[in-house]
């Protein structure tokens, strides 16, 4: 039978985003190593010009799953599709984002398909036989090498951590129906409270985070005007949610948010461990500190030493002069 | 009701990570031993459900796979308010062996609840929560934030880009529990400490399972280039490297 390298790509009310580019690109780069057709697999509606994009990226296939009861996600049902695809079209490497999604439905997968599972993976196999993959560890302070026994494989990729290949290819579009069974939909979502059009921390290739050195929560205006200059997330350190400072979906650090974005601003942050471990994959990172030994400048390209209260202004003005250029 | 902690014990988060020179293995010298912090979150939020005489629920057990020597973080977790404690006697670094002797364990004495931290914070595998919950065929809920029980039922929220949903489910049920599950992890008191020791610690033999994955080799990031210093006064001067040097901006 023919192997494929499948990979699911979910999509968020008809639309994919960079990250599923950034999935189709890795897989399609696997399938050419292992020399065979990469396939996307994505549940629900999307729009067709969104699919012919998600297309570009080498995939030779996209299949849509439609279905009654499938706008929102549900653990068991969705394994069982995605299962009964990767089955069907015998992947030999299944591939899902290490986001929410991701972590929710690969273990689940693994044990449906009795496939190991290698997760927060950040870049190629280092070898396709025996089939190695790197990930991350201890938080971001190691990096671990996997080898994956089981014939079919299964793997979560970083957010951002694989280049986006734009080939400008075409993929063949199949959509089908699919009836989950119902014994299988257990979960009832009884309500969702979602704020729209804002840029979401793990999304953001830039990121501005608040720590204890903003010492109020009524000091973070500048922080906020320098986010909104460059376009860019906000975040925090875990002090500050802790205080209530700011809410705890901006925590990034080991128990918050991991992120990994091209520029990390951190801003009145000694930089323990604990935070480091969940931005010390920001491909540059800048320290605002008063102390010129904090631990954040051991992690950061570019520091000032100084009061944050004081730099914040003199940056968000330097950035306005910069933007009017 | 009766709820299950799933916990697994991890190096103190302010470790400097270390291997062995050859890189096959983390260097435990000197280093302290705690209970996963989002495991420690999930035993927190089951203590205050049964504090809670309205939820009707009146167990709380933590189950954990590994060696006798682990033993002094379980009696932490019995410390902290655990009614009883289960250990599989076995050591694994592989999720799929882990999650089996867990799942065997609920077989032989179901539970109502099961709550996994979203990952540990030495592997990060993100998996025994999902595997064990697929292995006994129950539903299961991730990046939950918050769990309540009302009238029976269990009402739990979960994060989502940019917000979060509203869920029930039906019992039992596996809940992988991130960060906002509850605000501070609860501390041993003296009482809980000197009473530890007298409860029940049952011991298990495991199942013969084979690993899916191996550990093979463990390497340090990249150190990073030194900081480069700009003066305060000349913010000016970051903008520049960030567009020109970095190309960032």
């Amino acid at each position: 039978m023919d192997m494929a390298i499948l990979v699911f790509t979910e999509n968020w009310e008809g639309k994919f985003k960079k990250l599923s580019y950034e999935l189709a690109s890795y897989a399609a780069r696997i399938a050419e190593m292992m020399n065979l057709p990469a396939m996307a697999l994505t549940i629900g509606n999307p729009d067709p010009d969104e699919l012919e994009k998600l297309g570009h990226y080498g995939l030779k296939k996209i299949l849509v799953a439609h279905g009654k009861n499938l706008g929102t996600l549900d653990n068991q049902v969705y394994a069982s599709i995605i299962g009964d695809i990767a089955l069907q079209v015998s992947a030999s490497v299944l591939i899902l984002s290490n986001n929410g999604t991701g972590k929710a439905l690969a273990p689940r997968l693994a044990v449906r398909l009795k496939a190991g599972l290698a997760s927060g993976v950040n870049g190629l196999p280092i070898s396709t036989e025996p089939f190695v993959l790197r990930k991350r560890a201890y938080s971001g302070n190691a990096f671990a090498h996997v080898a994956i026994h089981t014939p079919v494989k299964i793997l979560t990729l970083s957010q951002n951590s694989f280049e986006l290949i734009d080939k400008q290819s075409k993929a063949e579009i199949e959509t089908f129906q699919v009836t989950p069974d119902s014994n299988l939909m257990k979960t009832k979502v009884t309500d969702v409270q979602k704020q729209t059009g804002k840029l979401l921390l793990t999304d953001a290739e830039i990121v501005v985070s608040g720590g204890r050195g903003m010492k109020s929560p009524d000091n973070w205006g500048p922080l906020i005007e320098l986010a909104d200059l460059l376009g860019a997330a906000l975040a925090c350190s875990r002090p500050v949610s802790d205080e209530g400072w700011r809410s705890h979906e901006e925590h990034t650090g080991q128990t918050g948010k991991v992120i990994a974005p091209n520029l990390y601003f951190a801003v009145g942050i000694s930089g323990a461990t604990q935070h480091l471990a969940g931005v010390s994959s920001s491909k540059y990172i800048v320290a605002v500190n008063t102390d010129k030994d904090a631990p954040v400048f051991e992690a950061a390209q570019y520091g000032i030493v100084g009061d944050a209260l004081k730099v914040l202004p003199k940056l968000v003005e330097a950035v306005r002069e910069m933007k009017s250029k | 009701m009766k709820i299950l902690v799933c916990m697994s014990q991890v190096p103190d988060t302010t470790t400097k990570v270390r291997f062995t020179p050859d890189g096959k293995s983390f260097d435990a010298t000197g280093v302290q031993w705690v209970i996963n912090p989002w495991d420690e979150l999930s035993l927190t939020r089951a203590l205050e459900l049964k504090d809670d005489a309205s939820t009707g629920v009146t167990q709380v057990t933590v189950a954990h796979v590994g060696p006798v020597g682990n033993e002094p973080t379980i009696r932490k977790a019995l410390a902290i308010g655990a009614d009883d404690a289960i250990r599989v006697n076995t050591e694994s670094n592989d999720a799929f062996v882990v999650s089996s002797q867990l799942a065997e364990a609920i077989r032989q004495n179901p539970y109502d609840i099961i709550l996994c931290g979203i990952e540990s914070c030495d592997f990060n595998g993100s998996s025994v929560g999902g595997m064990v919950a697929e292995m006994l065929g129950y539903p299961s809920v991730s990046a939950v934030s918050s769990l309540k029980i009302e009238n029976g039922q269990a009402i739990l929220s979960r994060e989502i880009d940019g917000g979060k949903e509203i869920l029930t489910v039906p019992t039992p049920f596996v809940a992988i529990v991130q960060k906002g599950i509850t605000k501070e992890p609860r501390i041993a008191a003296m009482r809980g400490i000197m009473v530890a020791r007298t409860k029940p610690l049952k011991v298990m033999e495991p199942i013969a399972t084979e690993p899916l994955t191996s550990l093979l080799q463990f390497e340090k990031p990249q150190p990073r280039a030194a900081c480069k210093l700009i003066d305060a006064e000349n913010p000016q001067q970051l903008i520049e490297l960030l567009q020109n040097e970095a190309k960032v901006i």
